[in-house]
């Protein structure tokens, strides 16, 4: 019998009878993490990382039934046993590890190897059957290393400041918006977008401590921001919400900012390429860390990155999914909904 | 580098005027006098000649990266530039290579001396020794395009703010045939090379579309019309027994068009005259697909020549014996330029004909009918007016007759490059032919940013191919597509050849059904 199989719900482990961030309802469903394209609404059962729990009861319903689990811990599930380990994408994300009859296979949602001091790092786990992502699945995507991203950033607002400038931040209200926070803390009045204050609350309810900030409001006057930081989720580019900021100058932290076609696409006045996505190089890493015989590749390049690992011997297929939807964290932004 | 990658760098990320004037004037200011030389030259076109194929780039980047062909392709597709590719792929350097631009560009004319090793062993060194965007400049210079965020005109006008002068005259001062080696910027920018240029074109006049018909064209009496043609708008110059052909892109074309050549040099005098190279048969003007064939041509054949005879009809006269006329009215302009067709036997060149019209309602007549004579519409330049540097409103207005279009499905679809790299912008259309769908054009423009996304999407969604840079997709998008004019073409599946074609509007009320099918475009031929 297969462990896993890829149903119109989403995936599935047969001898387990559950599924692993299905985009349809189903009565068992274990999440790897909190984006929207990974935890959906409707499930009967929720099972994830603790540090997900607040998340899903902040993004979803306060009232979904939803259990935590550590990372390492086993648990049984229909005699598959079950665990979650540390996939270094955002926190509470988690590789889910299934095991049955000795058969291993490895659901790694999304990714990262780079520590990004926020994250419980990425923990390789190795397995028979692996299941990846490929968000960056090219080799022109090759990151910088996590302290020079931290220091264009901070570099970025000391510029601005000097010429008297706002300096207003783009990312995902989930992982990428703290990170940024991270990364200019001291720099600067800092303000973020409610959306992102309401993950705030989910990261400091499980213990990790984030710079101080203030929430703004853009249904108030924002003149009191001028020349400070502002950090808002990518729902708000172009919109008049974010015209009222005073002397803005407007950054894009995205993995898609590496091609100088996509920031000028994006007419942004600076693009950093920041990702919570494992780049080309570390993909690769992360599937030879797994000494899996077989990957399957979920989102993003698949078609480019499967061929390229059956050439290189790794047995590889692609498997069609609702993962990473437009696999642009860009145009994903309406799927964080009305967040203005 | 550093101060020219900080200024490239500084053009791409903003698309405000008054930033990337900023980021000029910024760079004037630390910049050396040959650094600027070569910034001029390299925003102007002024490249050297590439010493180094982009097929060997490509083979060295693949033999250091070790990713195979398609995996390369596949990188480029998606980053739409050869250079940016290049240096993405390439590991991060070893070292640092401390260079201005000037002395890189001192090493990068030494190339084509070195024999192929040489050549590796220089490239390779550099891609080992330079960030990422530096070594993406690198890449550029070594030739490829050089349009980095910052238009001829963007560039003219950063100089005269800098400089406080005319934008006029610095547009003249630069243009022409200066080379680094015999410059100085703050001289050259001043014009002190202009009068040793024979060949010095002046910058054209352009017209914007005509706004408020009735209001502008209140008093007929006070304007000039004229046909519009639709050739390639081209500059004789004729000083000091030396004749030269310039094209609106600031291209000498001199060689292209003997019979003009030979006809000019049969005039006296020195002087300018602004006009449109037209294919011309017993008098007939031809449509533009005719003149295609006689362009960018390495050797003008006897038969070429015959098959395809070509003509300028002249507008207007800018020196007269060595005297600049832009300032004069254009009526005083015009009785200039009248005078040298008097008792002359002339062939190939032709005064561009006054359009009389005592109406409004005759002159709309008149221009609905041009595309009968193969124009493009009407002129009307204001008998008062100067012959302005570039596109001013007021004076000089273009009213052209309604396109062409036609309703016709996506099949394909590619992505752009530069900015548009990111999205699926460039498609072919296709016509119905009885079963079948037969491709009739290729647009890049005409829908928003908005639309594009959509369309990527779809194409996303839709495409069969998985790998290489072309998508091909469900024939389902239907688009009204505008053009220029339409002739017949061996080169083309479908028959015909659309002028200028481009993106009206996307039909979303419209089915696959309802498009257009070949013989009723081939009947838009007349």
């Amino acid at each position: 019998m297969r462990l896993i199989q890829f149903r119109p719900e989403g995936i599935y482990c047969v001898p387990g009878k559950f599924f692993i961030d299905p985009w349809l309802p189903v009565d068992i469903a274990l999440i790897t993490h909190g984006h929207a394209d990974h935890a959906r609404w409707g499930m009967k059962k929720y099972l994830c990382h603790h540090f997900t729990v607040p998340i899903l009861r902040s993004r979803i319903s306060p009232d979904i039934q939803v259990q935590g689990i550590s990372y390492d811990e086993n648990i049984k599930v229909n005699d598959v046993q079950v665990s979650f380990h540390p996939a270094g994408h955002i926190i509470g994300s988690a590789q889910i590890r299934l095991e049955y009859k000795g058969r291993i296979v490895v659901i790694s949602g999304d990714y990262k190897l780079q520590n990004d001091g926020l994250s419980t790092p990425f923990d390789p786990v190795k397995c028979h059957e692996y299941v990846s992502e490929s968000t960056f699945g090219l080799p022109i995507y090759q990151w910088k290393s996590v302290e020079r991203q931290n220091e264009e950033l901070a570099n970025w607002v000391v510029h601005n400041q000097s010429y008297h400038k706002t300096s207003v931040f783009v990312g995902y209200s989930l992982g990428k918006a703290q990170r940024i926070m991270k990364a200019v803390e001291d720099t600067g009045p800092l303000y973020v977008h409610y959306s992102i204050h309401k993950l705030n609350q989910a990261y400091e309810s499980v213990g990790i401590k984030l710079p101080k900030y203030e929430v703004l409001d853009f249904r108030e006057d924002v003149k009191h921001v001028n020349q400070g930081i502002v950090i808002v989720p990518p729902a708000l580019v172009d919109s008049n919400a974010i015209r009222k900021i005073p002397n803005m100058a407007y950054a894009i932290c995205s993995g898609w900012m590496t091609v100088r076609g996509a920031r000028r696409w994006r007419s942004a006045d600076a693009g950093f390429a920041i990702s919570d996505h494992a780049d080309w190089n570390d993909l690769l890493t992360a599937i030879k860390l797994s000494e899996a015989e077989k990957v399957y590749v979920t989102h993003g390049q698949t078609a480019v990155f499967s061929k390229y690992l059956n050439e290189i011997g790794i047995a590889s297929e692609e498997v069609k999914t609702e993962f990473g939807e437009e696999d642009d964290e860009i145009v994903s932004a309406k799927v964080e909904g009305n967040v203005v | 580098m550093r101060a020219f990658a900080k200024l490239v760098h500084a053009l791409d990320s903003t698309n405000k005027t008054n930033q990337k004037l900023e980021a000029v004037h910024h760079f004037f200011r630390e910049a050396e006098d040959k650094d600027k030389l070569w910034f001029l030259a390299l925003f102007s076109g002024r490249r050297p000649k590439r010493a180094v194929s982009t097929t060997l780039l490509r083979e060295w980047a693949k033999e250091i990266t070790k990713i195979p062909e398609w995996l390369f392709l596949e990188s480029y597709s998606s980053v739409g530039d050869l250079g940016e590719t290049i240096s993405l792929l390439l590991p991060d350097p070893k070292g640092y290579m401390e260079y201005s631009l000037s002395e890189w560009m001192d090493k990068i004319n030494q190339l084509p001396f070195y024999d192929e090793y040489e050549k590796k062993q220089f490239i390779l060194k550099v891609w080992g020794s330079l960030p990422h965007q530096e070594r993406f400049i690198f890449n550029k210079l070594l030739g490829g395009s050089f349009r980095l965020g910052l238009s001829t005109k963007g560039l003219v006008n950063a100089i005269s703010s800098y400089y406080n002068l005319d934008a006029s005259i610095v547009s003249h001062s630069i243009m022409g045939e200066w080379t680094v080696q015999n410059s100085n910027f703050e001289e050259l920018v001043h014009g002190e090379y202009v009068d040793s240029n024979l060949s010095k074109p002046y910058p054209f006049c352009l017209a914007y579309p005509i706004e408020n018909i009735e209001e502008t064209l209140s008093d007929l009496s006070k304007w000039q019309i004229e046909y519009k043609w639709d050739g390639i708008r081209g500059q004789v110059i004729k000083r000091n027994d030396e004749i030269f052909i310039w094209s609106r892109g600031e291209e000498l074309i001199t060689d292209q068009f003997p019979e003009i050549v030979n006809e000019v040099r049969k005039w006296e005098g020195d002087f300018v005259l602004d006009g449109e190279i037209l294919a011309i048969a017993n008098g007939e003007i031809l449509n533009f697909t005719a003149l295609q064939k006689r362009l960018n041509r390495k050797v003008l054949s006897k038969k070429i020549l015959e098959e395809v005879p070509v003509g300028m009809y002249v507008y207007d006269i800018l020196e007269h014996n060595n005297k600049d006329l832009r300032n004069e009215s254009m009526s005083y302009r015009r009785k200039m330029l009248e005078s040298y067709f008097v008792n002359k036997q002339l062939i190939s060149i032709k005064l561009s004909t006054i359009v009389k019209s005592e109406s409004l309602v005759e002159l709309s007549y008149i221009r609905e009918r041009a595309r009968e004579i193969n124009s493009e519409g009407l002129m009307l330049k204001h008998k008062d007016s100067v012959y302005h540097v570039g596109r001013k409103k007021g004076d000089w207005w273009k009213w052209k007759i309604a396109p062409l279009t036609i309703d016709a499905v996506l099949i394909y679809a590619q992505k752009g490059s530069g900015r548009r790299s990111s999205q699926y912008t460039d498609y072919t259309f296709a016509v119905r032919d009885n079963e079948n769908l037969v491709t009739i054009a290729k647009a890049y423009s005409g829908l928003t940013d908005k639309e594009i996304q959509e369309v990527s999407r779809f194409v996303n969604k839709n495409a069969v191919e998985k790998f290489g840079p072309v998508r091909t997709v469900k024939p389902e998008l239907v688009f009204e597509i505008a053009f220029e004019g339409i002739g017949w073409s061996t080169r083309h599946k479908a028959g015909v050849a659309l002028r200028f074609p481009r993106i009206l509007r996307w039909r979303k009320d419209k089915t696959v059904a309802e498009i257009d099918d070949l013989e009723s475009v081939k009947k838009l031929i007349h």
